[in-house]
């Protein structure tokens, strides 16, 4: 009980500090809305009272914490899931091409991080290229990519798909390509004095050394795969999706929409680094590495 | 069918050429020259095919159509380049940046408030903190400055969470040294703990370059002035001018490879004792 | 007054609390450290030798008993900078030069730009390690890297240096050039140093008094005031009276082992 308060009570102290921080935060916001229409209005409202109007209001600059969780309570729990404004409706429209992407991007990067690995040309020609992409904001093409496949007549799911494969793709190749080179000199001495070949050496050693490296790229690849996705809903008036429901509330002011798709964002995000985290722990300790 | 068999026949005889080269050693030169080849061979893989095939220029513009682009249109992307990256983004790397180097260094002395920010940090750099764009822009307008504010809060977490842990970095016998010549807090700050927390700060700051680029240009799309890189990829995608949408990329890619290298230079002049650096 | 305490310790205890319960590191420990000694620690890991080093250097606190350092309290030594402290590896920083390295604690401690200068020349004068001021840590071998961090220990007005096995990752050859050296410089320096080891050559080389002690709980077993000359070349590591005193030395550690 000790450990847990040592560890979950600073976290728990600072968030409720944000929280605070957060409602007085509102308060300085919205009051010019409040005084502005309470002297339209004629009222003269106590200063609990304009308080508690800030807290209330329908489109407020920044909603208060309740608000968005009402919102949030509304769109996920009270709608039903088929319904367009059922916020888990759209989040499995952002989901999908993210999880589908990102399996596909993982499995391309490790394929050529094997091939970077194995073969000298690939590696000078192509490794260069993949670490100077790291410093590209490739998200901005994210865009085009959909308007592109849209004038071929591919919409839906695909494009969205692709782009979040090719942001998953350039961490896990960097990544698996650091550890399938962690084997040092030393170990691969060891598998030459057996003389085993390239394959046993690949899958007896590379591999598994390299899988301290695979998941921490892939925690990085999945949540540039959701960020890919909703950037991709964004500039082609997407209907459905995270991404659309960010954009619509923008266009409407409706802020605690925006929120609210923020908060589903990134509980998302949250779940699947999550996901990530379980299947290391569950590699690592069939592996026998687990700490 | 022979454009097709022309593009494998050239990819052949240059991948052929690289590993000839690949082969010969690795010296500085052939480490500069293979990939350039690479690069060279797509970009005339491409020319050839779209020429050859006749690719409708909507769905994909030829390289020389962008390079015309590019040409053509300076005044323009210079302009786009100067809102987005100068104003929005490099204005927000500072000051996020900034904020959470000084962050950190205020509350070292405080374990209580590391080991709450720590984990908040590490989760909050996995969410998709873009996402906060169109309330900075309902909040800040849509000049530079809702822009600025976006990359603040996306590359706040990320440096702030490797500031602290490059803080740690030192090793116990390291500060032992300086208890036995008691030294005062701010020279083991100034003589130790920053000094060992450079490779760290760096890390961040190199994160951070790519994501601020990002953040400048993504927090357009929610609304901008009519100037900048993001506003000119959505609205000329809307017109169908790839050529431009490509040259705008062209130029992002640019700006975001030549601030991380120059941050990794400034690296490399502040670090050049870590193992890292040693080569 | 020609002996004066240096070292006082009088009953002096530390326990660990850990969670496979306390942990006697050292218990009742009674020595004296006269100015100009050179002492040292010998006995298995665990015997509390190098704890005691860091109770001295107020790197540790003792839980029961007193100790005196230089007539003070450890923290009021280490806040007077009574004495330098050499670890078992250089730990040098590595983003400064050796000049900068060995300047490092004269920075801390507020000296003048001059005298700083002509300091750290004599301090790599008296390690050899003249011509290498420029060079990086990493760009020098191990035995060069402690013969910098001692410089560094040496190169502030401490009559004491406390040193924690600071030869002990290096070969044999190495280490017996820098026993010499050490020896030649606590004749020159007249320092009264206290020093670490698990060698038993090492300790009766060097030493002008050994503590041997033995573990669970550490304490001192056995105190040997060596009648070896100051003057020692390296040979005399092969005669009768260092020979006597290396066999009671190796008793003295089998008796601590034996009423385990």
């Amino acid at each position: 009980m000790r450990r847990f308060w040592h560890s979950a009570g600073p976290v728990l102290t600072i968030v409720a500090a944000i929280l605070l921080g957060w409602y007085v935060l509102a308060v300085i916001l919205n009051m010019p809305w409040t005084l502005d229409r309470m002297e339209r209005a004629g009222e003269s409202l106590s200063f609990t009272e304009r308080v508690a109007d800030t807290w209330a209001q329908d489109k407020p600059r920044l909603p208060a914490p309740h608000q968005i969780l009402v919102e949030l309570y509304d769109t996920v729990i009270d709608k039903k899931i088929t319904s367009k404004r059922s916020l888990v409706y759209h989040s499995w429209v952002t989901l999908v091409p993210t999880v589908a992407g990102f399996a596909l991007g993982s499995l391309l990067g490790i394929l050529l991080a094997v091939g970077i690995v194995h073969d000298r040309t690939m590696d000078m020609s192509v490794m260069p290229w993949v670490i100077a992409s790291q410093a590209v904001p490739i998200v901005a093409i994210a865009p085009m990519i959909i308007v592109v496949l849209n004038a071929v007549g591919i919409s839906g799911l695909l494009p969205k798909a692709i782009i979040a494969m090719y942001l998953s793709f350039f961490p896990v190749v960097v990544g698996m390509v650091k550890g399938f080179r962690t084997p040092d000199r030393m170990e691969l001495d060891q598998m030459r004095t057996w003389s085993a070949n390239k394959w046993q050496t690949f899958w007896s050693l590379r591999w598994p050394s390299s899988v301290r490296f695979l998941f921490p790229s892939m925690k990085i690849a999945i949540s540039a795969s959701l960020v890919g996705t909703i950037v991709a809903e964004l500039p082609t008036g997407a209907v459905a999706g995270l991404g659309a429901r960010l954009l619509g509330g923008s266009y409407y002011g409706q802020t605690i929409q925006i929120w609210s798709a923020l908060v589903m964002a990134s509980l998302l995000a949250a779940l699947l680094v999550m996901a990530v985290g379980m299947a290391e722990r569950i590699t690592m300790k069939a592996m026998g590495m687990a700490r | 069918m022979m454009i097709l068999l022309g593009a494998i026949i050239f990819w052949l005889a240059m991948w052929a050429v690289n590993a000839w080269l690949a082969h010969r050693g690795s010296s500085r030169a052939i480490r500069i020259i293979v990939p350039i080849i690479f690069g060279i061979t797509v970009v005339a893989l491409w020319e050839w095919l779209v020429w050859g095939w006749d690719i409708n220029p909507v769905l994909l513009p030829a390289p020389s159509a962008i390079y015309a682009a590019f040409i053509g249109n300076i005044p323009t992307l210079w302009a786009d380049f100067l809102q987005t990256f100068v104003q929005g983004a490099l204005t927000g790397y500072i000051i996020g940046c900034g904020a959470a180097f000084l962050t950190a260094v205020a509350i070292d002395r405080s374990p209580f408030l590391q080991r709450g920010l720590l984990p908040i940090g590490n989760f909050v750099a996995a969410l998709p903190i873009v996402g906060i764009a169109p309330i900075m822009v309902m909040w800040f307008g849509f000049g530079w400055q809702s822009k600025a504010a976006v990359v603040v809060i996306m590359v706040y977490f990320p440096m702030l969470v490797n500031t602290v842990q490059g803080m740690k970095a030192t090793d116990p016998m390291q500060r032992d040294l300086m208890r036995t010549y008691a030294a005062s807090y701010p020279q083991r700050l100034m003589k130790l703990r920053l000094p060992a927390a450079a490779p760290f700060i760096f890390n961040g700051l190199k994160i951070s370059t790519t994501l601020a680029l990002i953040g400048a240009i993504v927090a357009e799309y929610f609304g901008s002035p009519i100037v900048g890189m993001g506003f000119r990829i959505q609205t000329e995608l809307g017109r169908l001018n790839l050529d431009m949408v490509w040259a705008e990329i062209v130029v992002a890619a640019i700006a975001g490879t030549a601030f991380y290298g120059l941050v990794t230079l400034l690296e490399r002049a502040a670090t050049f004792w870590h193992p890292s650096q040693r080569g | 007054m020609s002996e004066q305490a240096v070292i006082q310790a009088d009953n002096l205890s530390l326990t660990f609390q850990t969670n496979d319960g306390p942990v006697h590191a050292l218990k009742d420990v009674n020595l004296t450290i006269n100015k100009g000694d050179f002492v040292s620690f010998i006995g298995p890991s665990g015997c509390g030798k190098t704890t005691f080093l860091r109770v001295m250097a107020d790197l540790e606190q003792p839980t029961g008993g007193a100790i005196s350092v230089n007539g003070m309290t450890p923290e009021a030594a280490r806040k007077a900078r009574a004495y330098g402290y050499v670890f078992q590896a250089a730990g040098l920083y590595p983003w400064r030069t050796i000049e900068k390295n060995v300047r490092l604690p004269l920075e801390i401690m507020g000296y003048s730009k001059a005298e700083m200068v002509t300091r750290v020349a004599q301090a790599l004068e008296l390690v050899e390690l003249t011509g290498f001021e420029k060079k990086f840590p990493w760009q020098l071998s191990g035995g060069m890297q402690q013969r910098a961090s001692i410089a560094r220990a040496l190169a502030f007005d401490a009559d004491l240096l406390l040193m924690d096995e600071p030869f002990g990752a290096l070969d044999e050859i190495v280490r017996d050039h820098l026993n010499e050296q050490l020896l030649d410089l606590w004749k020159r320096t007249g320092k009264t140093i206290c020093f670490v080891t698990h060698s038993i050559p090492e300790a009766v080389y060097l030493s002008t008094k050994i503590v041997v002690m033995s573990p669970r709980p550490g304490r001192v077993t056995d105190v040997i005031e060596s009648p070896l000359p100051k003057d020692r070349p390296l040979d005399i590591r092969e005669s009768k009276d260092f020979l006597d005193i290396a066999h009671r030395v190796r008793e003295g550690l089998r008796a601590g082992h034996g009423d385990e």
